[in-house]
């Protein structure tokens, strides 16, 4: 049904600072639950876009949302033009465009580090084995962790575990990253590496969403912060504002604790 | 009172027994291979029926979909884990295929495959469950659709997980086979009962079955042992 053909590593009609992901009145609810209320955004291409608010408002479930992790309960979420909250929206394709990085790594634990990244291309995009190796070769290096492509996920550290999961993602080419919580279950020492990782891939203007507690690295590198509280944005700004000059009454409640 | 029985425990009685008209070769070899025959193939029938309902029941259970599909495996599960094996196998022979020309090898690998496919089915299902969640939204994100995912990702892990269980579960259907000798399947248990026929003596004949059932277990049940101790190791990697 899709009109760009041509689109399996991008899509070119989106400019820099255009819309790729545009949220419209986001809903969802566990049962009686109400946990994100009518919820609205635009991200842009290139955007790295930080989510922060107390546990328990809504930042996970708002970004497993966007791949649909979680299924909203109202409202439409479009992902470089097409409702992916629609019926007939191929779910599968579009994930293989959004990168997911959670909390826990996830990584599979029956696969070496290099099947564990090789595996989505070669079967989802067609890519041939040697070129997928050469290609996870690549990222290993510049993360610093080629020496450990035979090695198993419970060898690894944590730091390195998450540095994995990261490329492992990236391997699709993704035209978004979403972090979801990335160094929430690190030691305190391994929270640099990954945070070095993600810092270069906002060098390079890949559009991120991340949710985190880390609130000196959100003022470092984001475009933009929102503030999520009760399941609703309560308010947004770029990081100099958002942190000097919080407006509302939450937000420099929120602040107070945290920094 | 044992001096009665030290009659049936001579030289003499263990060669009429065992040595005589080769019929250690015959009914207890022979018995053996049948037994390991119908296990065998109820095992194979067994995983593929374990399998398929086994992954329809945990679909069902982290998706909430096939509800129709999940039914008629639960139907399944309940009827063939409520009532015992040997009236199933009865009613297998008996009732549904009564024609003289129905192979029993045939009617007991449906009987006991059948069976053991139940059993099988919630090893698989408990194996598949076993998996963090957070596997299965790996595969998702990474663009697997739910299939791919399965089979992929959480199949491989759940397998592996429910390794022993299986073969634990196989191990006891050889003995469970035992049952085979009602329909006159002539298995290892059959044959003690030919030779007791014909011999006058009930003690060496079972006494040898027994011996010969237990030595297979063993072997089998050490050979599973050493499989989780590698896996274990493996894990380790």
């Amino acid at each position: 049904m899709s009109e760009n053909k041509n689109t399996a590593y991008g899509n070119a009609n989106i400019a820099m600072g255009e819309k790729l992901i545009e949220v419209k009145n986001l809903c969802k609810s566990f049962g009686n639950v109400s946990v994100l209320k009518d919820i609205s955004t635009d991200i842009k291409k290139g955007e790295v876009v930080f989510v922060v608010g107390p546990s328990g408002s809504g930042k996970s479930t708002f970004l497993r949302c966007l791949n649909l992790l979680e299924v909203p309960t109202g409202g439409n979420i479009l992902f470089e033009g097409e409702d992916i909250t629609a019926k007939k929206a191929n779910i599968d394709k579009l994930r293989q465009k959004m990168g997911m990085v959670f909390q826990q790594f996830n990584l599979f634990p029956h696969m070496s580090i290099l099947k564990n990244m090789t595996i989505a291309p070669v079967k989802l995009l067609g890519m041939n084995e040697k070129e997928a190796c050469e290609e996870a070769e690549r990222l290993l290096d510049r993360v610093g962790l080629l020496d450990k492509r035979d090695a198993y996920p419970n060898q690894l550290s944590g730091g390195q575990k998450q540095r994995i999961a990261i490329v492992r993602a990236l391997m699709m080419k993704p035209d978004v990253m979403l972090f979801d919580e990335p160094t929430s279950a690190l030691d305190p020492e391994m929270v640099g590496e990954v945070l070095g990782v993600m810092r270069e891939l906002a060098r390079e203007h890949m559009t991120m969403v991340v949710v985190t507690h880390e609130m000196n690295f959100a003022k470092e590198v984001a475009d933009r912060v929102m503030f999520l509280d009760g399941g609703d944005f309560v308010e947004e700004g770029s990081p100099e504002e958002f942190f000097t000059n919080p407006k509302s009454d939450r937000l420099k409640l929120f602040l107070s604790k945290v920094l | 009172m044992f001096e009665n029985l030290a009659p049936y425990f001579t030289k003499e009685q263990f060669y009429l027994n065992f040595i005589e008209d080769d019929r250690f070769v015959k009914y207890i070899l022979g018995g053996l291979k049948t037994t390991l025959l119908i296990t065998f193939l109820a095992v194979i029938l067994g995983i593929l029926l374990g399998f398929i309902v086994g992954v329809i029941r945990a679909s069902h259970d982290k998706t909430g979909k096939l509800k129709i599909l999940n039914g008629i495996c639960r139907v399944y599960l309940s009827v063939i884990r409520g009532t015992p094996v040997v009236v199933q196998l009865m009613i297998m022979y008996y009732c549904i295929f009564t024609s003289p020309d129905a192979s029993k090898l045939v009617t007991s690998v449906l009987a006991f495959g059948i069976n053991s496919g139940a059993y099988v089915a919630e090893i698989f299902r408990s194996g598949i469950m076993s998996i963090d969640n957070g596997q299965f939204e790996a595969g998702r994100s990474l663009g697997f659709n739910y299939t791919q995912t399965v089979w992929y990702i959480i199949m491989p892990q759940a397998v592996k997980n429910v390794l022993p269980a299986l073969c634990n579960e196989f191990i006891a259907l050889l003995k469970e086979t035992s049952v085979a000798t009602l329909i006159a399947m002539t298995d290892l248990t059959y044959g003690a009962n030919v030779i007791k026929s014909r011999t006058y003596n009930p003690y060496l004949p079972l006494f040898m079955v027994a011996f010969v059932y237990w030595l297979v277990v063993t072997v089998l049940t050490a050979l599973v042992g050493r499989l989780e101790i590698r896996m274990r190791k493996n894990e380790m990697r």
